[in-house]
């Protein structure tokens, strides 16, 4: 019980980062590797002010505009200066580490003495997991629901619009170089609201703990798109949530298994190419089934 | 309503691949003026279609639209003025997005969009009378996504879409030419009825003469990078495809009888 309740729990933390993941990934089309980078970046900014003896809640947002920032940094690189966008989320991702060990002063901040979003709310008489588990499910309820309201906005619109075809959407009047650096802002502000929650129910942030964010952002993605569907944005919006917590069971599974944890990105990163040729496979199966029926 | 004064646009300058694709165009669109297009492949139909759009910038001579010089605006900030459609059907919509979606977008082209919903129960009753007038059984699909329309019935979306937020210069670039004949007769038909009923001041590049033709009250011929003749009115009315030849070969002289643009 123990197990599922830590298993869900985690999933919850992490489907912020696949729901920043979508944003860019699907709705914008586009690979952004920032997350790598603003993952941490929530953490070391969340952990800095945990320890500052900043309250929760201030330490979550300031960790969420500081994600943004690094959102607008990969913006202005591949819409200004019109570096293509998987290289300029490097770059700033790269850059990142950087600023990460200047927030934080080292590369590893611990967070054990420290009062945090899961354990200022020992007074209701809930245990750990619990509290998490409820905390988890709260902040993803809420952002899935703001998600939501805004890409059915006109603005909200026209972003979905600027991944989806460039060309209509400046023809109808959208600044999209605008919108892109916007997607990337919110994107970049949830996966770094992920990782300064990931941080506070590690109990540490570390500067490495970026490393293969965005393969396990691209696999919770594609496990709920292919599980749950993709009919309308808000079915998305919930298939990347569910997405996150079979990843999270999956993982729990292979572990509970036997699976030595240090090969958890290997298979991470298998899990993900399989799913992402997947089409492709359908397609020849398709064919080789019908070349066999004749 | 629109004014251009000697424009003109080479691609690629300094290299082997230079291409002079606009020489010294000047034109002039009064309003209500519906202007037919033609010239063959590399003529700079499309590259002054473009100019006009935005979607690159020219290198000489000014664009006025309404009196308003647009010539450094963005292509967005053209879309105020302009409302287009384009030869590839999945250009003009947003295929990943319902129906209802890209009307709402098209109905405010040009304004800034707000943080208010996107469409309103009011907006999707206009929206079904719209697309009831397209006599495609849209009107019951709002929820449908673009993507699984066929390209004549995007074609028809985006001719509606570019009009209902009425635009000063409506610009059709062969918009019918990736179409099956039947389907590009009814989007024609379609054209016709929604430039009349609206005054609106219309472009429409053409591969097919007869259209050229039959279309619009003025008919221009491209060649080379400019404008080779202008007729409109009377003069047009009587011309026939014969009559567009002889002028073709005579103005262009006799090394172009084999253009493709013949053929049609």
């Amino acid at each position: 019980m123990d197990l599922v309740i830590s298993t869900v729990s985690q999933g919850l933390l992490w489907a912020l980062l696949a729901i920043g993941v979508y944003l860019t990934f699907r709705v914008l089309d586009i690979a952004d590797l920032t997350v790598e980078g603003s993952f941490p970046l929530g953490a070391a900014t969340a952990a800095t002010l945990l320890t500052a003896g900043y309250h929760p809640i201030a330490a979550i947002l300031a960790a969420c505009a500081a994600g943004m920032l690094g959102g607008v940094v990969t913006g202005f690189l591949c819409t200004k200066l019109k570096i293509p966008a998987l290289l300029a989320g490097i770059l700033t991702m790269i850059a990142l580490y950087s600023v990460n060990l200047r927030i934080m002063g080292k590369a590893n901040l611990p967070l054990l003495q420290q009062d945090t979003i899961f354990t200022i709310w020992q007074f209701t008489g809930l245990d750990k997991g619990m509290t998490t588990l409820v905390i988890g499910a709260i902040i993803v309820l809420i952002v899935a629901v703001l998600n939501y309201w805004f890409f059915g906005t006109e603005i909200g619109a026209a972003v979905r619009a600027t991944g989806n075809n460039p060309h209509m959407i400046r023809a109808n009047g959208i600044n999209t170089d605008a919108m892109v650096v916007l997607g990337l802002l919110l994107s970049n502000g949830l996966v770094a609201m992920s990782g300064a929650l990931v941080a506070q129910s590690n109990g540490f942030a570390d500067v490495g703990m970026g490393v293969g964010t965005i393969v396990i952002g691209l696999a919770s993605v594609i496990i709920g798109e292919v599980l749950f569907g993709t009919r309308s944005f808000k079915n998305c919006l919930i298939s990347v949530i569910l997405g996150s917590i079979v990843y999270r069971a999956v993982i729990a599974a292979v572990l509970q298994m036997g699976m030595p944890p240090n090969d958890l990105k290997l298979f991470t990163a298998i899990l993900v190419a399989i799913a992402l040729s997947l089409p492709l496979i359908q397609a020849r199966f398709n064919a080789l089934r019908k070349a066999v029926k004749k | 309503m629109l004014d251009i004064k000697h424009i003109s646009k080479t691609f690629n300058p300094g290299t082997i691949t230079e291409k002079l694709a606009l020489h010294d165009v000047s034109l002039h669109l009064d309003a209500g003026d519906f202007v037919t297009v033609i010239g063959g492949n590399g003529a700079g139909k499309s590259t002054l279609m473009n100019s006009i759009a935005g979607t690159y910038p020219v290198d000489e001579g000014t664009i006025e639209i309404a009196g308003t010089d647009i010539t450094k605006w963005p292509e967005h900030k053209r879309a105020k003025f302009i409302g287009r459609v384009f030869q590839d059907p999945m250009m003009g919509t947003a295929a990943g997005m319902m129906i209802e979606e890209n009307l709402a977008i098209a109905a405010r082209r040009g304004r800034r969009p707000t943080l208010r919903w996107s469409s309103s129960s009011k907006d999707r009753e206009h929206f079904r009378e719209l697309l009831a007038g397209l006599k495609l059984g849209l009107e019951d699909r709002l929820e449908s996504k673009v993507g699984l329309l066929s390209g004549g019935q995007r074609q028809a979306l985006t001719l509606l879409m570019a009009t209902m937020a009425k635009p000063k210069l409506l610009l059709l670039d062969e918009h019918t030419a990736a179409l099956d004949p039947k389907t590009a007769e009814k989007v024609l038909g379609l054209t016709e009825s929604i430039v009349r009923e609206q005054q609106l001041t219309t472009l429409m590049i053409t591969h097919n003469m007869r259209d050229a033709l039959r279309l619009g009250n003025r008919l221009i011929m491209m060649y080379n990078g400019h404008i080779l003749f202008d007729v409109s009115g009377e003069e047009k009315a009587h011309l026939t495809v014969k009559d567009l030849l002889a002028m073709f070969e005579k103005a262009a002289g006799s090394e172009l009888t084999s253009d493709s643009l013949l053929l049609s």
